[in-house]
């Protein structure tokens, strides 16, 4: 079996990983909990009791669950198959481990978009879209969704072989992230110091394609936030494939 | 020619031309201060079985992941197939199927699912992946229960359904890391005539293992490493001695015995030490020894309490292999310095 086209047939192998992980951790209970059930909660503890139109909850809800569900994956899988003991059997296998990682961030990608896709489904009867905006919405919430997948797989990088260590690590740097992005407070309301540090998170940019593509004020052009995504993704990609393969031998 | 035939002919070429199928030259592995494998160097011969034989911390699984793309050697090099497994890993890689130690397959797959997913990961084709799992575990005896998640498996089913997936793409060679440690006695022996079958239809083996019996009945070759280092290299007849000279039994009295020296006098005993209130005993010949031994606590007084074979001790075979070299060794240079 030799390699026709070496990168093509990594990829695939990428693809039969990201489904092994699908099989396997879509359905595990901390990606559950904390990939759907708790922004689901987060959402509830803001919106009960106020006085907030349904369409004008767009940018929060579908911020937070393209935050959290795409990036609840990644963090569980590294250390869960160090525990399992099945990542040295991967590790043999002729595949590199650019392209593992690659199969477990579409892993991630996919349950994000799968919830987004539902969410926004719920919201069209609203016609809270401005149509003209809906090719950047769909490239916004492809590009967001990739890029916190990447962030789940940064996060899983330190080589422990204890799944609650790692997820309580993302929910170290997640949790606070919401409430500096705008997700809830709109980033001019923010205190200074706040707005600065907004400035850095990725979500920022994430929540205000989603005000620009439901027709609300917005801080930056889209272009602008799509291309720091973009930005993102490559950051988190780089710092994340560089960790992952320096703490590789720990793990066994 | 289409690159294609060109390959195939270069491989048909290639398959002949290759007879070391594993190149091991000076490969050092050093954890901090402790070097776990030291400038070892050996081959592995197409279509054989290579047992590599030593004792619990002797190197054996730091050699197999080395040699499988797992971690880095620190010094050496190696090749497999005459690919490169540190600038040719991807390569490397494909020509082998690699059952690690302490692996698991996914619990949470069914032994089918299980299959396809390492079957995909070697680029298999759909078709061909269904024909050779259906064999496989059919020769496993798993079929029955392929759609079953594994995690119901036991440890014997689950090292069958490991070296499934260590042959679902027809590798020219496996590697095995004590494939049956810990095992029934049933599954170990399907594990190891399976082994022998597929060596049969030439696939060459490299074994780890710290069982004497299995590396002799195994192999066609043993290398016996200790402490990151091989003693020796041999086919298994001519290490029948070594393995022999220090079979073990282990004695305890009733009484302590008052001049320790007397039990070492005894015939046979080629040493004698003591452990906790009991003695070991190396001998050739543990049959005769032990009639010995009753003799000897008749004279003394003594009754037997309890009476053990165990077997060679590798630690032993090891110590006595290096000695000899070194015994050798220090005779020629003895003689050189007389010669001066
Ligand atoms: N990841 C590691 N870090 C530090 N020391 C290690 C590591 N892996 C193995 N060792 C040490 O290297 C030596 C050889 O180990 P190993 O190859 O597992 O032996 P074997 O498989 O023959 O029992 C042992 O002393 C072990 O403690
Ligand atoms: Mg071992």
């Amino acid at each position: 079996m030799g390699k026709k086209n070496p990168i093509l047939s990594q990829f695939k192998s990428a693809c039969a990983i990201c489904r092994k992980d699908m099989f396997i951790y879509y359905l595990k209970a901390p990606v559950l909990i904390y990939g759907l059930l708790f922004p689901f909660f987060l959402f509830l503890a803001f919106a009960i009791g106020r006085d907030i139109s349904f369409e004008s909850l767009l940018p929060t809800v579908l911020g937070l669950s393209i935050f959290f569900t795409s990036s609840s994956v990644g963090p569980i899988i590294a250390p869960w198959e160090t525990r399992m003991r099945t990542l040295e059997k991967l590790i043999s296998c002729p595949i590199s481990l650019e392209f593992i990682l690659l199969g477990d961030i579409l892993a991630g990608f996919l349950y994000g978009m799968a919830v987004t896709l539902i969410l926004l489904i719920f919201f069209i009867p609203f016609s809270v879209f401005v149509m003209e905006n809906l090719f950047i919405l769909i490239l916004g919430i492809i590009l967001s969704n990739f890029c916190f997948s990447c962030l789940g797989i940064l996060l899983s990088s330190p080589a422990t072989d204890n799944p609650s260590n790692i997820m309580m690590l993302s929910y170290l740097v997640k949790f606070p992230l919401i409430f500096i992005s705008g997700v809830f407070l709109p980033i001019n309301k923010l205190p200074p110091l706040g707005r600065l540090i907004a400035k850095f998170s990725p979500l920022t940019y994430t929540v205000d394609l989603l005000r620009y593509s439901s027709g609300k004020d917005h801080i930056y052009p889209a272009a602008f936030c799509l291309i720091v995504l973009f930005i993102s993704i490559a950051v988190f990609l780089c710092i994340g494939i560089f960790l992952h393969r320096r703490n590789l031998p720990k793990r066994f | 020619m289409s690159e294609r035939k060109v390959r195939k002919v270069w491989e048909k070429i290639g398959a002949k031309k290759i007879n070391k199928v594993i190149e091991v030259s000076r490969l050092t592995k050093r954890f901090g201060n402790i070097s776990a494998v030291n400038q070892i160097t050996f081959n592995v011969i197409r279509g054989e079985i290579f047992g590599f034989l030593g004792p619990n911390g002797a190197g054996k699984t730091t050699t197999q992941r080395i040699l499988t793309g797992i971690i880095e050697a620190s010094s050496g090099s190696a090749s497999i197939m005459g690919f490169d497994i540190k600038t040719q890993a991807l390569y490397a890689k494909e020509q082998i199927g690699v059952v690690p130690e302490m692996t698991n397959v996914y619990v949470d797959l069914s032994a089918w699912d299980n299959l396809m997913l390492i079957g995909s990961l070697y680029g298999v084709s759909k078709r061909i992946r269904t024909t050779r799992a259906t064999e496989l575990l059919n020769l496993f005896n798993l079929y029955e229960r392929k759609n079953e998640k594994t995690r119901v498996f036991s440890k014997g089913m689950k090292q069958k359904l490991l070296l499934c997936m260590a042959l679902v793409h027809d590798p020219k060679i496996l590697f095995l890391d004590e494939p049956t440690t810990g095992l029934d006695v049933q599954s170990s022996r399907l594990i190891r005539e399976k082994i022998l079958e597929f060596n049969r239809r030439g696939v060459s083996v490299f074994l780890t293992t710290h069982n004497i019996a299995e590396a002799d009945q195994l192999c066609n070759r043993i290398a016996i490493i200790d402490h990151g280092k091989i003693a020796i290299i041999d086919k298994p007849e001519s290490l029948k001695r070594a393995f022999q000279s220090v079979q073990a039994i282990e004695v305890s009295f009733s009484e302590l015995i008052k001049d320790e020296n007397e039990l070492r006098e005894i015939k046979g005993v080629n040493k004698a030490q003591k452990a906790g209130d009991k003695f070991r005993i190396y001998t050739d010949n543990p049959g005769e020894l032990i009639a010995h031994l009753i003799n000897f606590s008749r004279q003394q007084g003594l009754r037997i309490l309890s009476l053990n074979t165990l077997g060679p001790d590798l630690e032993e075979v090891f110590v006595k292999i290096t000695e000899e070299h070194r015994g050798w060794n220090h005779g020629k240079e003895k003689s050189n310095i007389e010669s001066i």
